[in-house]
């Protein structure tokens, strides 16, 4: 299998908080990943160090893209979503006073081809490039059962829609990496039951790699191959499902210590 | 085919203000005296309109219009004192406002680092600076101004430039480009999160903002005759933010309309000098209490909403 992504040591501190201590996390290509963690473990943190919302202190971040390896550590957030990583927000971050399908096309102004010029002046060019990014758009937001409200504003959409253009707009950006933050947060059983199908669904279709923080574990178990568990900025165990179910360490971290001793 | 309509009815109306106005200035019913309100409303459309591209669509607070307006009218009245001709006049303003852009590109760079109060006080900073290096320098006769800058502008030229910004600024703002600046205005994180970059897109609206009003002042130098630092200070900052604030953030048929209500409030209150600014500021606050998003909030002037408009009166009265 090929890589995708390897963190090596990864530490950030606020002030006299770690918030991440020598993480390491490696990634490969097509597979499906979970981060869980109580909440203030540093899950987001980390998203932040990886999409270059912070700066890393010390360590590694490595993204290969075929033979070519990219370190993403000092690069800025712009920078790091045209190398192919694309990310949701814990707080819906969409464009709210913009309608839906500008909210998608937008999200593809890194492969724009026409410059000022035809921006200006509204040439051939730009009819041209402008109808195939309509186009483009209207086919992602099929995918999410969107298209009909492409011209409805996007703070006017019920939220599990919200949750699902944030995760539209991500892909418009033609990612090879997706990370996903709480998506199912505030949804419903099976609001939650069909986001997991739209996930799985997507990492096929776009062949992609997707690494997700969730607090809903049922979703977590059911469609992630590999977990990373996070507790007070470190990675206190990485496995299979099965096996993080049955970490000692992790049962810890959730439940608290067995006071019977 | 929508659209082209559209895209005709737009350059029909452009045609026929433009036929409206050169029959009003032929048969004289335009005197010298409204003519040249007509040239400041001109103007201050021209400034509020490229301010709405900084303020409104990108979300950049500038409060240093003014400055970028002074090195245009400086650099096209020194170019025209001494090449007399309409191409002289033409050179001018293009000089004027590449001037002036090229000044918005020095200061941007690192003053767009900065976000909400802390740039509109570098802007005003930076406006400042140019009042008082047009102040001191020889060239441009310190206080006293230059005088006797010679006058071009005629109503197909003010008409050209006015029609001209609003028309290319628009088509920047209906662009993926002018799209991206929108997203800075809405969430910079988000924004950059889905690659767009921050500082190009900010820099870039800031520059074309200045090229403009660069513009804007060659057409004041080209028609007032003088020019002091003085005329180009805070305050006119603030005039024009007044006109962007009130006709509604982020829309350009908003600017265009409060220029005109304010040209149309300040020409009716002449004849009132004592109580002029009084009235001029309770109906500023009057409207801004009846309507704090502006007059046109961020929608634009067009059909559609007309139509719509038209359908929810039925609607109600029903």
């Amino acid at each position: 299998m090929n890589k995708v992504l390897s963190v090596q040591k990864l530490s950030k501190s606020f002030g006299g908080l770690a918030a991440v201590t020598s993480v390491n996390l490696e990634l490969f290509q097509g597979e499906l990943v979970g981060l869980i963690g109580p909440n203030g473990a540093g899950k987001t943190t980390f998203f932040n160090l990886l999409t270059g919302i912070y700066m890393p202190e010390k360590g590694s971040i490595e993204l290969h893209r075929g033979s070519e390896v990219f370190s993403l550590q000092k690069r800025k957030p712009h920078d790091i979503c045209r190398l192919g990583v694309a990310r949701t927000f814990q707080n819906i971050r969409l464009f709210r006073d913009l309608s839906v399908l500008d909210n998608v096309r937008t999200a593809m102004n890194k492969n724009l081809k026409y410059g000022l010029f035809p921006a200006l002046f509204h040439t051939g060019t730009y009819q041209k490039e402008e109808e195939e990014l309509v186009e483009k758009s209207m086919e992602l937001l099929k995918i999410f059962d969107l298209e009909s409200k492409a011209s409805e504003l996007a703070k006017n959409l019920p939220y599990g829609d919200q949750r699902h253009l944030e995760i539209a707009r991500a892909l418009a950006t033609d990612p090879v990496l997706l990370l996903l933050d709480e998506p199912a947060a505030g949804m419903n059983p099976a609001e939650t039951s069909q986001l997991t199908r739209t996930i799985s669904w997507i990492r096929e279709n776009f062949d992609l790699t997707i690494l997700l923080i969730e607090h809903d574990m049922s979703l977590v178990m059911s469609i992630c191959e590999r977990m990373y568990v996070l507790d007070y900025g470190l990675m206190i165990a990485e496995g299979t499902p099965e096996m993080i179910k049955k970490d000692p360490r992790v049962i810890k971290a959730y439940l608290g210590e067995d006071l019977h001793a | 085919m929508a659209l082209l309509q559209k895209g005709w009815l737009k350059y029909i109306l452009m045609l026929l203000v433009f036929v409206v106005g050169q029959v009003l200035v032929m048969t004289g019913i335009l005197n010298d005296y409204l003519f040249a309100t007509l040239t400041t409303l001109c103007i201050n459309i021209i400034l509020a309109v490229s301010l709405n591209l900084i303020t409104g669509f990108t979300g950049q607070f500038s409060l240093g219009h003014a400055g970028f307006m002074s090195i245009g009218a400086y650099v096209c009245a020194l170019i025209t004192m001494r090449i007399s001709t309409i191409p002289g006049f033409l050179l001018g303003v293009f000089a004027g406002a590449c001037a002036a852009a090229l000044v918005g590109f020095i200061v941007g760079l690192p003053t767009l680092r900065l976000r909400g109060d802390y740039l509109a006080i570098a802007t005003l900073g930076m406006a400042e600076i140019i009042r008082i290096v047009f102040l001191n320098l020889e060239i441009t006769n310190g206080a006293a101004g230059l005088n006797g800058v010679p006058q071009f502008v005629t109503w197909p030229w003010l008409f050209l430039f006015t029609a001209g910004t609003i028309h290319l600024i628009s088509n920047f703002i209906h662009s993926a480009h002018g799209r991206a600046c929108i997203t800075l205005r809405e969430d910079e994180i988000a924004a950059e999160s889905i690659g767009i970059d921050a500082t190009r897109y900010k820099v870039t609206a800031f520059v074309m903002g200045a090229f403009f009003a660069g513009i804007a002042g060659s057409l004041y130098a080209s028609y007032f005759y003088f020019l002091r630092p003085t005329l180009f200070g805070f305050s006119r900052s603030i005039d024009i933010l007044v006109i962007v604030v009130l006709g509604g953030i982020g829309s350009l048929s908003g600017s265009v309309i409060a220029a005109i209500l304010l040209a149309l409030i300040s020409t009716y209150l002449q004849s009132f000098p004592e109580l002029r600014m009084v009235f001029y500021a309770v109906a500023l606050v009057v409207i801004m209490i009846l309507r704090p998003q502006g007059l046109m909030g961020s929608k634009e002037l067009s059909f559609d909403l007309l139509r719509n408009l038209g359908r929810s009166r039925k609607r109600r009265s029903s």
